[in-house]
């Protein structure tokens, strides 16, 4: 394999500064929108005292389960010995940054006060898995700076497997920690089940992929710089994989609440009479963002163009977010079933689905920290050296180059 | 009137003697009601008595005086205004028949509410009763989404003519204190209660379920009762007579 060399971005073109113009306009929308949250209070909000997770926390949540998935091409090149991958390690973990901070200041902004974030800190439940996942998240981040340490600093290679290795180790107890989240909670019948961990760590690998080819695509469409067809093969071939698994867990998850009498009523309605929350299952989480993308990559049509990989990518992404949507709000908005048999009406929204819209200040919060996630990797990739020259097959592995022409002659055979 | 040094040293023994056992005698009044700096013990465990039965339809004697005694007041908003007790309507599936009942914060022994909070905000004391400390409570709201009986609020908004029994505050979560600040004064009642008792319903007693002797452990001790969501295990401080 010929040696990588990696290099800054140039940074200087009217492209790289319309897209920072954007994505600063973004954040800043963001913050103003947390400000405004802040300043009146969540009742500005889609947020109630029955749907208390909203908008923002489907952005975070999914922003901090891609960001440890993103890491997973690093994990493969350094846990796993493939070469192919190793070019794209540096990349791999700076996602795995920049996602997890714009996840977190997402969340933290929705705090009902944000100004004790302090507090956060220095008072801990260690009985409390938000107490765990704080730890767990300031620690991905330090391991991960450490990992791209060795990465960056040739003296230092020798420990990139360890630190590697670690970094694995760390990011599958972390998405276990956001999975259970929802996993603990006995209180709510949508969630209180010990495969949400393992489902967000399958999730984490698809969305994190998702998110890694699409800025691999952008970053290198835009400088000019080579990307092989060979390299966006395995990585659309994986994507796929990763896809397949998260609805096999899916469906799992499904058929063990089916089998279980209790848990026909959240049954019925995620999967029946749900209205918006069964339209965004079945057509955003299975269709757009499961089945679509399978056919995408997989068909021969369409398997090997650049665009409709680039289009499977961002519908993975999609699907994502209506995973979350559906799991975070449509667990939320089916009632608690306060007195099992009887149904229990009052004041306070007993016994009914509670009427949740996103709210303006929400989204715009939510998207805020994508933009955060996203110009923190645009700078970092301008001011250090990130990005390989070149993503050719022959650069990144000649087996690849091989396999292509061994692809286009069995398919000129067949044509 | 004189004094010999006989009858000098008589009175003076008396009067050394009283006052080496006043404050022991004070220790043992005192011990038997806790002043304001005294810690809370597991010598008791607060809790109510919800007579199902004697609760009227209609009746909303119990939630209005909490919402006056603890200054909890409505924005107009009913979707995120605070609640921290709700008179609820009971409909059995099969057979159709309808009880009302109130709901409050259950103070459970193993409150999911304590489990979840990150900072410990959300404590249970040692005589049971379970509160947000509104100091450290940074609004995250999963206490929120942990508790199986919806009884904690967000304040959604600034909050303005608050009680003096209740400190509140935008951005925190609260629910019901068991009138935290009447037990601190050593007063055996919560405002519901004694609602409840002024309409002539009695259909929620406060006591001390650790007290054989208190009205609220002789009811529970002659009559079935049952718990919100026994099947949780959580040792609910609230129980419920009547509930069929």
């Amino acid at each position: 394999m010929k040696r990588i060399h990696y290099s800054t971005i140039d940074g200087q073109s009217t492209g790289f500064y319309l897209l920072f113009g954007i994505l600063a306009a973004v954040v800043a929308m963001g913050l103003g929108a947390a400000y405004f949250m802040e300043h009146h209070g969540h009742h500005v909000t889609g947020m109630d005292n029955q749907v208390i997770w909203g908008t923002p926390h489907v952005f975070a949540v999914f922003l901090i389960v891609a960001a440890s998935g993103a890491l997973n091409v690093a994990s493969i090149a350094s846990v796993f010995g493939r070469s192919m991958y190793k070019p794209l390690a540096r990349l791999s973990a700076l996602l795995a940054m920049a996602l997890l901070i714009g996840g977190l200041i997402v969340l933290v902004l929705d705090l009902g006060r944000p100004d004790r974030l302090i507090v956060a800190m220095t008072y801990y439940n260690f009985k409390s898995i938000f107490a765990w996942n704080i730890i767990l998240y300031v620690g991905f981040l330090v391991i991960v700076a450490i990992y791209l340490w060795m990465m960056f600093e040739n003296r230092m290679n020798r420990f990139t497997k360890p630190a590697g290795l670690t970094a694995f180790i760390w990011r599958l107890i972390l998405t276990t920690g956001t999975g259970s989240i929802f996993g603990f909670l006995v209180a709510r019948e949508a969630y209180d089940a010990a495969i949400m961990a393992p489902m967000f760590i399958i999730m984490s690998f698809a969305y994190g992929l998702a998110i890694f080819i699409l800025v691999v695509m952008a970053a290198y469409g835009w400088t000019g710089r080579p990307l092989g067809d060979g390299v966006l093969r395995r990585l659309k071939n994986l994507l796929g994989v990763f896809v397949s698994a998260v609805l096999y867990f899916v469906l799992v998850y499904h058929l063990t609440n089916l089998y279980a009498t209790e848990h026909h009523g959240i049954e019925r309605f995620i999967l029946l009479d749900g209205g918006r929350y069964t339209t965004t299952f079945w057509l955003g989480q299975i269709v757009i963002g499961g089945l679509i993308p399978l056919a995408l990559f997989y068909s021969p049509a369409t398997g090997k163009s650049r665009s409709m990989i680039a289009l499977g990518s961002l519908l993975v992404i999609i699907g994502g977010l209506a995973q979350m949507f559906v799991t975070i709000i449509g667990g939320q908005a089916y009632p608690i079933d306060l007195i099992p048999g009887k149904e229990v009406t009052s004041s306070f929204f007993d016994g009914t689905v509670a009427q949740y819209a996103p709210s303006l200040p929400e989204v715009l919060l939510g998207l805020g920290g994508v933009g955060i996630a996203l110009i923190a990797t645009l700078l970092a990739v301008k001011v250090l050296p990130f990005l390989p020259d070149s993503l050719a097959d022959k650069t990144v592995d000649p087996h690849l180059e091989r396999e292509a022409a061994a692809t286009e002659t069995a398919d000129s055979a067949t044509a | 009137m004189s004094v010999s040094r006989r009858e000098f040293i008589g009175i003076g023994a008396v009067g050394a003697a009283g006052v080496a056992l006043a404050p022991g005698l004070n220790l043992i009044e005192l011990a038997t009601a806790r002043s304001d700096s005294e810690a809370v013990t597991s010598l008791q465990r607060w809790g109510l008595l919800i007579d199902a039965t004697k609760c009227a339809d209609g009746c909303s004697a119990c939630v209005d005086a909490c919402h006056t005694e603890n200054g909890v007041s409505s924005h107009g908003r009913p979707e995120t205004d605070a609640q921290w007790i709700r008179a609820a309507k009971v409909r059995d599936l099969d057979t159709g028949y309808v009880q009302t009942l109130p709901i409050m914060c259950q103070h459970c022994e193993h409150p999911p509410c304590v489990d979840v909070c990150p900072t410990g905000a959300s404590f249970k004391r040692a005589d049971g009763i379970v509160l947000v400390d509104k100091h450290i409570c940074i609004g995250c709201r999963y206490c929120m989404m942990a508790c199986p009986y919806k009884a904690r609020s967000f304040i959604h908004e600034d909050v303005t003519d608050q009680s003096h029994n209740a400190p509140r505050g935008k951005g925190t979560v609260e629910s019901c204190t068991l009138c935290v600040h009447r037990v601190d004064r050593g007063e055996n009642s919560t405002a519901c209660a004694d609602a409840c008792a002024a309409e002539g319903h009695r259909a929620i007693i406060f006591g001390d379920l650790k007290d054989p002797n208190s009205e609220i452990a002789q009811a529970l001790a002659s009559k079935p009762s049952s718990q919100l969501r026994p099947d949780l295990d959580l040792n609910t401080g609230v129980r419920y007579q009547g509930l069929s």
